[in-house]
């Protein structure tokens, strides 16, 4: 890419793009009575911000990840990924760009209890078009990268919480996503696990990975270098 | 990807590196596999309705073949001709078969034996073994007496007990010599020919050449003291042939019924009565229509069974698998990919227990044939169909949990903490 640049060949329009961008994107949701859940907004998340939304629960904290995160479109606005307005694309295309550009952490982990812990890694790359050949490797690369090369061929059943969640984030980054959405990703995890999640978020970011934090504990969103709280579907930025 | 809503991906993504059908496979195979105890209740229906009916179908085959086989033995070879008589009764008839009529058959194709036999009058005079007259004897019943052409036993697939039967060396010359029957020669007292014995027919006496047995088509002929056919011509006075008996090879029932009157006669073809058995295919497919529609109602009803079965289940797993279904939307799958595995998934749960159960039938069919000592007959189409028809149930039952899976949101799926 760097070759590219020099020579003045760089077709990547990144640069100019934020990773996610919410132009006065909302969601309402039919009533009786209409609820509005999350109100106008406008929301820039840069190649390589590590941001944290904090919100009390019903405060619309879900509807953002579920927009953010390509699950839900929003009633008015526009959301783009990486330049690409993504409200009017087909259901199938925005598959396919969530596959490829979102990575998801959830706090109930979501592994597949009957698949070992490469098989659920795996997962995530059958979907993101990540080469045949290249699949195995990576998956193994990026169980190695979250300290559980020794866990490869376990159940997650018989894991702990926190190696859950760290399994979790290797299938969450093994398809190179443009950014990491993580949903009260320590929620239930202890405090030592809590802060071996932390950590590893931490070291991702440290490598250049664009990391959304949605939760309402403020020792996890102080981690982050920017902080966004949303109360009654507005957002403050902290 | 589309140029119409601008959504591209980062970089155009090789096809095979896509989600193709070898990772569709896969995750159907990992789908089914993880939980085998539920398979093997899933496919217990299938199973059950694909045995029974190859069990039903192949059963059918077996005995219609039994059944078949058993009229090929007697009534499908065997072709009478008589010549017609003029009105209903008695009237005089309306052809002559020829004293050649064993060659003259012998030269068609399909007839393998061929002979003649006249009725012999033999008038008042009685048959005996020994030729004294015994007035203190009880009266009895007389045997018939039958003039026949050297070939008649093999025609009529007579056995001979002991001796031999006549030949036409017999015939040529008007040898005095007769066969009998099983049951007259115990009326005679003839048991053994070792020692030329003879019965008397009037005052004239015939030696006792052979004892015959076993003729399924003309049971009378066991009562009858057969003559070779010149010696009847020669000594009783018989002016005509009775009949024409021929023993066919399978199949060539109508060739021979339309062939056999003009070969006898070729004037006279229509005044001919020729018995030819139905073709065997047509008594086969009579036999086989019956039994199979009645067996095919009873798999068909199991299958529906074991259709619902895998419906039933699969809706079930598709309910309990909402959580992994919003996971790989989350993870990009669409709607097509999960429907598709869950379709797969039951059609391969289907092939499978259609594949058992094509297995199972097959050897319950073995073994009721061993038991039974019939001839398994078992169409290899029919049961390579019948395992195939797993799959198609399998494929219509997985149709509405597919779409099932297909619709549901992953929001709603992800937010059950599972």
């Amino acid at each position: 890419m760097s070759l590219l640049a020099d020579l003045g060949l760089e077709q990547e329009p990144a640069p100019t793009h934020p990773v996610l961008e919410l132009r006065g994107a909302a969601r309402t949701f039919p009533g009786p009575p209409e609820v509005q859940a999350l109100k106008p907004t406008d929301l820039r998340i840069e190649r390589g911000d590590y941001v944290s939304i904090v919100g009390p629960s019903g405060s619309g904290k879900s509807t953002l990840l579920h927009l953010l995160g390509l699950l839900d479109r929003p009633t008015a606005g526009e959301y783009l990924v990486d330049g690409i307005p993504t409200v009017a694309a087909s259901e199938d295309e925005r598959a396919v760009l969530r596959g490829e550009s979102i990575g998801f952490v959830f706090q109930a982990f979501h592994l597949l209890d009957r698949r070992t812990v490469l098989d659920n890694v795996l997962l995530a790359t059958l979907y993101s078009g990540v080469p045949r050949h290249e699949r195995r490797e990576r998956a193994l690369a990026a169980l190695d990268r979250v300290g559980l090369s020794h866990r490869v061929d376990f159940h997650p059943g018989v894991l702990s919480g926190g190696e859950r969640q760290r399994v979790a984030v290797a299938r969450a980054v093994v398809a190179d996503p443009r950014v990491l959405l993580a949903d009260e990703p320590t929620g239930n995890l202890d405090t030592v696990s809590s802060a071996a999640v932390l950590e590893l978020f931490d070291e991702l970011h440290g490598e250049g990975l664009t990391l959304v934090v949605i939760t309402h504990d403020m020792s996890v969103a102080d981690r982050a270098q920017r902080r966004v709280r949303i109360t009654d579907g507005t957002l403050v930025e902290l | 990807m589309s140029a119409a809503t601008g959504v591209r991906t980062r970089a155009e993504v090789h096809a095979r590196d896509r989600f193709g059908v070898r990772d569709l496979v896969a995750e159907a195979a990992a789908g089914i596999g993880t939980r085998p105890g539920r398979l093997l209740l899933t496919i217990l229906g299938t199973v059950l309705g694909i045995c029974s009916l190859v069990v039903t179908i192949g059963m059918a085959q077996t005995a219609a073949g039994q059944i078949a086989r058993q009229f090929d033995a007697v009534a499908a070879t065997q072709v009478v001709i008589q010549p017609r008589t003029q009105g209903w009764g008695e009237g005089p008839a309306l052809a002559t078969i020829p004293w050649d009529a064993e060659e003259r058959m012998l030269r068609l194709n399909g007839i393998e034996h061929a002979g003649a036999i006249a009725d012999v009058s033999i008038g008042e005079v009685s048959i005996s073994a020994v030729s004294v007259r015994d007035p203190s004897a009880v009266a009895t019943v007389q045997p018939i007496v039958i003039g026949a052409t050297g070939g008649l036993l093999d025609a009529v697939r007579g056995t001979v007990t002991t001796g031999r039967f006549f030949d036409s060396g017999h015939d040529a010359r008007a040898d005095r010599v007769v066969v009998l029957g099983a049951r007259a020669a115990a009326r005679l007292g003839v048991h053994r020919v070792d020692r030329q014995p003879s019965i008397f027919i009037g005052e004239r006496p015939y030696a006792v050449i052979g004892i015959i047995d076993g003729v399924a088509r003309r049971g009378d002929l066991l009562d009858a003291v057969i003559l070779p056919l010149g010696t009847a011509r020669a000594d009783f006075g018989v002016d005509r042939l009775a009949q024409v008996h021929a023993r066919i090879a399978v199949g060539a029932g109508p060739l021979v019924a339309e062939q056999a009157p003009v070969a006898l006669d070729p004037r006279t073809p229509d005044g001919f009565e020729v018995q030819v058995p139905p073709t065997s295919s047509l008594v086969r497919e009579r036999v086989q229509g019956d039994v199979n529609a009645i067996f095919l109602a009873l798999g068909a009803v199991a299958l529906l069974v074991g259709g619902l079965g895998i419906a039933n289940v699969t809706l079930l797993s598709v309910m309990e698998r909402t959580g992994e279904i919003g996971l790989r939307r989350a993870l990009g799958a669409t709607r097509r990919q999960i429907g598709a595995q869950f379709l797969l998934e039951s059609v391969v749960i289907g092939l499978l227990g259609g594949l058992i159960g094509a297995a199972l039938g097959v050897g319950a069919v073995v073994a009721v044939s061993v038991l039974r000592e019939w001839t398994p007959i078992v169409s290899t189409p029919m049961v390579i169909g019948s395992a195939l028809l797993g799959g198609v149930i399998g494929l219509l039952a997985g149709v509405y949990p597919a779409l099932k899976a297909a619709t549901i949101e992953p929001i709603a799926a992800l937010r059950s903490t599972a």
